[in-house]
């Protein structure tokens, strides 16, 4: 192979580059950019812009199918109603360590995780185990025609019970 | 009789056809030897030659072929259960249970490839331990343990991405454990659950991308490294069967 860079005078200022020198960074410079544009693209690929999956707002029904002081899981839609005497309340029912469904024991008045043995009382306050933060409070609301709404994506910090 | 079979077999090694595949040629010389292994595509991976102490069970128990072995078993009954397995919600369950109770040999072929992926894991830890014990990661092999530790992911992952196909109740909440061990990653670790998942929880997106990475993605790594783990065996000298003076001194 002919080296045409070599053949030529070199260039007697410093800052010049040779025609190869130049091609060659402009060659790094295209496959650079194409490997990054690669990435943004794969990275959006594989994140799914739609989600078929249940809508985070759950009807829990009439407040009357729930007796009073009782706690109640719903395990498809992984929440607990709780009706205290001076209202309702609705709490995750995954527990903060791991994700597992958690389940009340209505003999020892405390919530139970079977994966790893988190305990929590039915406000949701960690009482032993793992688990790094208590059960969260879930947003919930009366509906127009007198149903329990809850929010599951909206945590609520402010511990406020809906009053019937 | 062993003269008349040898004649034959010579015979079938000068035929035309056969030159045409195999061109190493006939006789016993160590040159037409070291040609059938350097001229097969298969076998140029290996060395050429080996010395006997390398070959001897005490020398490695033969824990790297033995792992070898149950991965070929894996992709063999991998491939056929395939034939039966819908990765879609609820049907995985249904096929997974019409292979234990429908399909003619299924149970048999599902427990194969379930106890294999159990003695893959198995045997390659016990080859790792039995290279560290050994010594036989240490220069000029040091690369080929990083290999090794890659083939160790690599057959986690596909222990791990297995784990959620059948689609009941152990394998969702492993799997739901499991992501949320991933969301633990500072900064990023909600964003890799949400990749891993191809969604917010374990779902109909998430059973199909586990299904894609353990029939396709994670054993086509696994084949191209261990392609790169036996070839590195030559490069690095042979298998190493340890020091002949240190036993001698010792």
């Amino acid at each position: 192979m002919p080296e045409d860079a070599k053949s030529k005078p070199v260039p007697d200022c410093p800052e010049e580059m040779s025609r190869r020198q130049f091609f060659v960074k402009i060659g790094a410079g295209s496959i650079a950019a194409a490997a990054l544009g690669t990435a943004a693209f794969s990275y959006e690929y594989l994140s799914p812009n739609v989600l078929y999956e249940p809508s985070p707002i759950v009807d829990a029904g009439k407040p009357d199918h729930y007796p009073p002081d009782s706690v109640t899981l719903d395990p498809q839609t992984a929440i607990y109603v709780v009706r205290t005497a001076e209202g309702f309340f609705a709490l995750s029912a995954i527990c903060t360590h791991l994700g597992c469904l958690t389940a009340y024991k209505s003999d020892l008045g405390m919530i139970a995780c079977p994966c790893h043995g988190s305990k929590f009382n039915r406000d949701g306050v960690k009482i032993e185990g793992p688990a790094p933060r208590p059960l969260p409070w879930l947003r919930m609301w009366m509906s127009d025609e007198g149903n329990l709404m809850v929010d599951r994506s909206q945590a609520v910090a402010i511990k406020q019970l809906v009053r019937i | 009789m062993a003269s008349t079979l040898e004649q034959l077999v010579d015979q079938v090694r000068e035929n035309r056809i056969w030159r045409s595949i195999f061109r190493s040629g006939t006789g016993q010389s160590n040159l037409r030897k070291a040609l059938v292994v350097q001229q097969n595509v298969f076998l140029h991976l290996f060395s050429i030659k080996a010395r006997k102490r390398t070959l001897e069970f005490r020398a490695t128990w033969y824990l790297g072929a033995l792992t070898f072995g149950t991965f070929a078993i894996l992709v063999i009954t991998g491939v056929l259960l395939m034939l039966y397995y819908h990765p879609s919600v609820p049907q995985a369950y249904a096929d997974m249970k019409d292979l234990q109770y429908v399909v003619s040999s299924g149970v048999f072929l599902r427990n194969l490839h379930r106890w294999s992926a159990h003695a893959m894991v198995f045997l390659v830890f016990t080859h790792m331990f039995k290279v560290f014990y050994r010594g036989a990661y240490r220069t000029p092999r040091e690369f080929n343990w990083v290999v090794g530790v890659i083939l160790l992911l690599v057959t986690l992952l596909l222990s791990y991405t297995g784990y959620l196909l059948p689609w009941d109740q152990l394998a969702y909440w492993a799997v739901t454990v499991g992501s949320n061990i991933a969301s633990a990653v500072p900064l990023m670790g909600a964003k890799i659950r949400f990749l891993m998942l191809g969604g917010t929880a374990v779902n109909a997106n998430a059973l199909l991308r586990f299904y894609v990475l353990h029939c396709v993605i994670l054993p086509l790594f696994a084949i191209l490294f261990i392609a790169v783990h036996f070839w590195r065996i030559r490069k690095d000298g042979g298998i190493y069967a340890g020091d002949h003076s240190s036993e001698v001194s010792s």
